[in-house]
């Protein structure tokens, strides 16, 4: 077989994301497109781990069982997801140890959204209901994401979120049918996670760094600003029913473009946030490097018992 | 206002990881019920195959995915490579006779 230009490795390469086929492990790709997938992929993982963190806080203070089991379950699945996508990033050529070590010295990023704190118990129902919310627009895309392996995890994944996000509703709902200081504590949850959730989607699209090779190599097939939008559209009739409302005095359903429109972002606390200055950053960063170092001798026990059986059989 | 915070910086040593902490990969298939072909789902790190098995299942089938699960070690899957599909798979291209629809069974008959 004839050595193909790097010139014709590319354009073919581009053929075959044109004409909607997927990339696997093996076939040549674009360096840039290994790079930004492993980036996009990690941080995607990294963000199920941490997620855990704000989650996982209220697991003890569930107010029953019904509820406690919902969340240790969605809690799981979060490790879960963590796993498919770890995953998909080492078919790309970097391994599981890397992958951790950039999580804990802070080298990758993760989610903005779980830098928040979660201060009542509706904020776990603002969680699953607006934050797998936005998760779910952003994932659904995802599915048909040019690279196999990230396209198939995600298709697992979100078979699975769409438990996390009824939980968070009916916890929300059951809130807003309680009492008055009931209703009063979801609606300040909302208050606390809107804005949050509509920068999940990351910066506008005249702003954003990364999106337009990914578009080209189909990773990223709609617009951040188009998925904040449809996230938005069907958000605001959820807290109608919930009879809550959204902190933004601009919102407003829009009969001309069948939208609704909504005021400014506050990308200033974006930035911050992602800089390191959110409020929980720090916490959240320890708390892995805790679990890491407290789970050491279990990584240690297990090679301990593999080899041991090892030895034996031989 | 957020508080201000020094960013996190620890060094790769600080964080006191294992020598060697990469388990061996092991890829997952499972068959979701039975009679059925086993299917691709993943891969887990585990130290053995005992554990590998049981990653995967918690890893692979949280909600009844599953009636069993092989682990292979990824080391011993042999693929074919991308850059020869062309040639690999050719000897198939051009044998129409290999289908049932090659051949002409008069109207009429039946079964068959």
């Amino acid at each position: 077989m004839p050595e193909l230009s790097q010139q014709e490795l590319e354009a073919r390469f581009q053929k075959k994301i044109d004409e909607n086929l997927y990339i696997e492990p093996k076939d040549w790709m674009i360096d840039k497109y290994r790079q930004n997938l492993i980036r996009q992929i990690s941080q995607h993982a990294h963000s199920e781990v941490v997620g855990m963190l704000p989650e996982s806080n209220w697991i003890t203070r569930a107010p029953n069982l019904r509820r406690k089991a919902g969340l240790l379950a969605k809690v799981q699945d979060e490790a879960g997801h963590g796993l498919y996508l770890y995953s998909a990033a080492e078919t790309l050529g970097i391994s599981r140890e890397e992958l951790l070590d950039q999580l804990l010295t802070g080298k990758a990023k993760y989610s903005n959204i779980f830098n928040y704190p979660t201060l009542t118990w509706a904020d776990i129902g603002a969680i699953g209901w607006l934050v797998d919310g936005a998760a779910i627009i952003n994932q659904v895309m995802l599915q048909r994401a040019s690279y196999g392996p990230y396209a198939r995890a995600m298709i697992r994944i979100c078979r699975e979120e769409s438990f996390h996000q009824r939980q968070g509703f009916e916890i929300m709902l059951t809130l807003c049918r309680g009492t008055t200081e009931q209703k009063a504590m979801a609606q300040d949850a909302l208050n606390r996670w809107w804005w949050p959730s509509l920068m999940m989607f990351g910066p506008s699209d005249k702003d954003s760094p990364h999106s337009s090779d990914m578009a080209k190599w189909r990773v990223k097939r709609e617009s951040n600003d188009d998925l904040r939008q449809k996230f938005i559209d069907r958000t605001v009739p959820q807290a109608d029913f919930l009879g809550i409302t959204m902190p933004d005095k601009d919102l407003k359903w829009n009969e001309a473009t069948q939208h609704y429109d909504f005021g400014e972002i506050n990308w200033e606390e974006f930035h911050q946030v992602i800089s390191g200055h959110g409020p929980c950053n720090r916490e959240r960063i320890s708390a892995r490097i805790k679990a890491h170092e407290d789970g050491k001798w279990v990584r240690d026990a297990a090679a301990a018992y593999a080899n041991k059986k090892r030895q034996k059989a031989a | 206002m957020p508080q201000q915070l020094t960013p996190i910086k620890k060094d790769r040593k600080q964080l006191d990881m294992e020598q060697d902490n990469q388990w061996p990969l092991w890829e997952v298939f499972i068959q979701s019920k039975s009679g059925q072909p086993y299917k691709h789902a993943g891969s887990v790190h585990a130290p053995d195959g005992e554990m590998a098995l049981e990653n995967a299942r918690d890893v692979y089938t949280r909600r009844n995915e599953g009636t069993s699960i092989w682990v292979v070690p990824a080391q011993y899957i042999i693929a074919s490579t991308p850059e020869e599909v062309g040639s690999f798979f050719d000897p198939a291209n051009d044998k129409v006779y290999r289908h049932p629809t090659f051949y002409t069974v008069p109207e009429g008959v039946k079964y068959i």
